[in-house]
């Protein structure tokens, strides 16, 4: 008996000499759900983040967003229109598959495959041909300059793997989840170990990743916790690490709490309002044969009713700028020029009554409440404007995995008003101009355009932008375009975010300004 | 077997056999029920309580200072106001504002009426459904029972807050869109129906009990029909135990709608119901805004308390075993 005690003791003590790091586990959490992991299922900041850490492009973005290389070791511009890309040799999938040219033309065909959410990231009308193992071209139908600025966000399956795990199709709905998407094969710094969509999900590193790990973790694991005052609790008491979004009101609790602080840092992502001026009869309203948001004095009622300020410095208690654009001032140059059209409740109800409807219509909104910050309590303050200028706004407010579906392309768009954000994935209007006001085709323009606002003017200037060079000239034309959805509202900006996320002080942890949380560069103490 | 049902009170005279040539009020503050009423000062307290709150809820549109429920005098820049005697507190706003600018007061009053409307509605929903399927099963017996009893069984091995959220969940999916205001009634039927098991295993268990009896055997000597037995004769000697159950579920009702509310699938955010008013309160815990959620919670637990209270005296009170 004595004897196997100290066999049992020696063994304990060799397995503690030879254990070579001690445990660092980053904990973090957010408020709404990581579902499929299949980056294509749904494009989401958040969610691409989080598989950004298992799952990478051709390219990277660093530290300070800019392109970097990432699956291909370098790349040129053989001509103006084909692109050459060298892909890094020696890389490995998760699964140990080599990574070669046939799983960037697979995921290329994947992307743009009709179920895909992410259609947009290869321009349209582009070939992607196999040279070698290691070589892919794309032939693009016109000189494009910024064809590779999306793809940080553009992971690449393993062909094999996605055949052997019925992968091959693009998960439609972030709700209702195949098998194949609670298991993710890449190439990155980590591995998922274990995945409940909508509770936890668990990382490990990889320890065959091809590039040099600039983290200390041995284990990360990420939560979905969606109530404000239990995500903030958990942050205090030490539970979590880090978390996002920092509810506004708790900004100065937790920075006042000695082992916990605040990264705070302007936000690109802009939040709008789009009203739905495609269909002939809006799906959800009492204007029956004619859809009032078809009338450009009636969108622009809407704008105009919305006092900025007060969501300003009531929801958002100045963590937040208004915008009069839908890009952050920070992407485009001439954002100055634009001024959103004064809030006026008068000369708003006075559009109304010019347009036919002098005592308002009825009609329902929906909004997410777990993906923006505050953004329940931003659609409450909008409804609650527009019952003063006569409009009955009546508000949905639903998860995002729901939102998305319903308000998006799964379910065909099934929303006459709603709210949505934006961060331009390359970073450049152009991105704006397709995703967002683009009118909607099914190469993925417009996919995002939660409203259906067309105009081909706007559509003309988005052509001239993506192949002009010359960057006084290419400003000019988004200037234009933008101008014209300003003056006939097509959307209504509202504003950018700021970011806040609560961080532990035993945590370094760096915040890019698109909000991706990538743990790949966290140290821990 | 529950244990609501081992402490049900037996009828053994039915009580329309009982002269009573009396008014109605001056009987019933003759009666026990009223003595042992007046007897216990913390159920007159519950009483009274219970009165002046739901007297409240039903003249808020009266009484209250505001109507929250009337976007059109939201301002937003009222908002997070604490109550009127701390600093920074506005007299129009008694109780203070919650996140929108309501003033909480008028919330409270307002909510307390659709908490109140829609328990009381579901209760009366559950006990008609709970009753008449008791009755059948209890009195039909054979393969009805067997059916009826074993449904109920299914639905005891779910907590009532689950099946109300399943239900909920249907008909927010069927009636997405279609109607205006549906919520309310979405509300309604579930908490009703997810309500209705106690009442149809304690009638089963009493009717078993009264369709031996000399006057229901009587009832059919003279040729009445089975319906007519059931509801005329037979129903009325198993309504006080429904009374009993029907009280202690109402403070169950709340609390379920209240539930429902916080967890955000209740009524919608412009018109708050308690629950609602706690789950906006919530979020602003941590930064001091103590007054969104305190207000509304002590007002919910008063409620409930109170009508547990009287509840449990009613249960009291009938229960011959006790007297």
């Amino acid at each position: 008996m004595k004897l196997r005690i100290m066999t049992l003791a020696a063994a304990v003590a060799a397995a503690m000499l030879t254990a070579p790091v001690e445990a660092k586990t980053f904990r973090y959490a957010f408020q709404g759900d990581l579902n499929a992991l299949d980056p294509y299922t749904l494009n989401e900041t958040f969610t691409l983040g989080a598989l950004g850490n298992v799952m990478e492009g051709l390219t990277k973005r660093d530290k300070d967003l800019k392109i970097i290389p990432g699956l291909a070791e370098r790349w040129e511009i053989a001509e103006p229109t084909r692109w050459r890309f060298y892909l890094r040799k020696g890389v490995k999938f998760h699964n140990g598959e080599d990574f070669t040219a046939d799983d960037v033309v697979f995921s290329a065909e994947r992307a743009l495959s009709p179920e895909s959410n992410i259609k947009s990231r290869i321009a349209a009308g582009t070939k992607v041909v196999k040279v070698d193992d290691h070589t892919v071209d794309f032939v693009t139908t016109a000189p494009n300059p910024i064809l590779h600025y999306e793809w940080d966000t553009w992971y690449i399956f393993s062909k094999k793997w996605s055949e052997a795990n019925g992968a091959t199709k693009v998960q439609t709905s972030s709700s209702q989840l195949s098998p194949f998407t609670l298991k993710a094969n890449g190439t990155g710094p980590f591995i998922v170990e274990s995945h409940q969509p909508g509770v936890k999900t668990v990382f490990k590193p990889n320890p065959n990743w091809w590039g040099k790990p600039e983290h200390n973790l041995t284990e990360v694991i990420f939560q979905t916790i969606k109530s404000d005052a239990t995500r903030v609790a958990a942050l205090l008491s030490g539970e979590i690490d880090m978390m996002d979004p920092v509810p506004v009101q708790d900004i100065a609790r937790i920075k006042a709490n000695a082992g916990t602080d605040v990264l705070t840092g302007p936000e690109l992502r802009t939040i709008f309002l789009n009203m739905d001026s495609l269909r002939d009869e809006l799906l959800y309203s009492d204007v029956k044969g004619k859809n009032p948001f078809k009338d450009a004095r009636v969108r622009k009622a809407f704008y105009q009713a919305i006092d900025m300020e007060a969501i300003h410095s009531r929801v958002m208690r100045g963590n937040s700028a208004n915008s009069a654009l839908l890009i952050s001032p920070l992407l485009f140059s001439r954002a100055a020029e634009f001024k959103r059209h004064p809030y006026d409740p008068d000369a708003a109800k006075k559009l109304l009554a010019e347009a036919g409807y002098p005592n308002g219509f009825a009609v329902e909104m929906d909004c997410p409440n777990d993906r923006y910050v505050n953004d329940e309590a931003i659609c409450q303050a909008v409804v609650a404007m527009l019952a003063r200028i006569g409009i009955k706004a009546k508000l949905n407010a639903m998860p995002k995995a729901k939102y998305f579906e319903k308000a998006g392309a799964t379910q065909k768009y099934d929303s006459s008003f709603n709210l949505l954000g934006w961060t331009p994935g390359s970073f450049d209007s152009h991105n704006v101009l397709l995703n967002i006001t683009g009118c909607r085709d099914d190469k993925g323009a417009g996919a995002f355009n939660y409203g259906g606002y067309c105009n081909p003017k706007v559509d003309e200037l988005a052509k001239l932008v993506l192949v002009e060079t010359d960057t006084a000239k290419r400003d000019d034309l988004i200037a234009q375009a933008f101008r014209i959805v300003h003056e006939e509202a097509g959307i209504i900006p509202l504003h950018q975010q700021a970011l806040n996320w609560g961080v532990s002080k035993k945590v370094k942890i760096v915040q890019r300004a698109d909000n991706q949380i990538l743990f790949y560069w966290v140290q821990k103490e | 077997m529950s244990s609501e049902e081992q402490g049900l009170p037996a009828l053994e005279v039915p009580p329309s056999t009982r002269a009573a040539p009396r008014g109605l009020p001056a009987r019933f503050f003759d009666s026990d029920l009223w003595y042992s009423f007046r007897s216990s000062r913390l159920v007159v307290l519950a009483g009274i309580v219970t009165l002046l709150m739901v007297g409240a809820a039903l003249l808020a549109p009266l009484i209250a200072p505001h109507d929250p429920y009337d976007l059109r005098a939201l301002n937003l820049m009222d908002s997070d106001l604490p109550p009127a005697w701390v600093q920074g507190g506005d007299p129009r706003f008694l109780l203070g504002t919650d996140d929108q600018g309501r003033d909480i007061l008028s919330t409270i009053l307002y909510g307390t009426r659709s908490s109140i409307a829609i328990s009381v509605l579901a209760v009366l929903l559950a006990i008609g459904i709970g009753v008449s399927l008791g009755l059948v099963a209890g009195y039909f017996g054979g393969i009805a029972d067997t059916i009826i009893m074993r449904i109920a069984d299914v639905k005891l091995t779910f907590p009532a807050i689950l099946v109300a959220l399943l239900i909920n969940g249907i008909a927010q999916t069927l009636f997405r869109g279609r109607l205006g205001g549906a919520e309310f009634w979405i509300l309604v039927l579930s908490i009703g129906l997810s309500f209705w098991v106690q009442y149809a295993r304690t009638v089963r268990g009493m009717t078993l009990v009264e369709k031996n009896k000399e006057y229901v055997q009587a009832a059919r000597l003279i040729g009445m029909s089975r319906t007519a037995i059931m509801f005329k004769h037979v129903l009325p000697n198993v309504l006080s135990p429904v009374l009993v159950i029907g009280t202690i579920n109402l403070a169950l009702a709340i609390i379920t709608e209240a539930t429902l509310s916080f967890l955000g699938v209740g009524l919608p955010p412009t018109e708050p119901s308690l629950g609602t008013m706690i789950q906006i309160g919530n979020k602003y815990l941590f930064s001091g805004s103590w007054w969104m959620v305190a207000f509304p919670g002590v007002t919910l637990a008063v409620l409930v308390l109170a009508v547990n209270l009287l509840g449990d005296w009613l249960r009291d009170a009938l229960n011959p075993k006790l007297r």
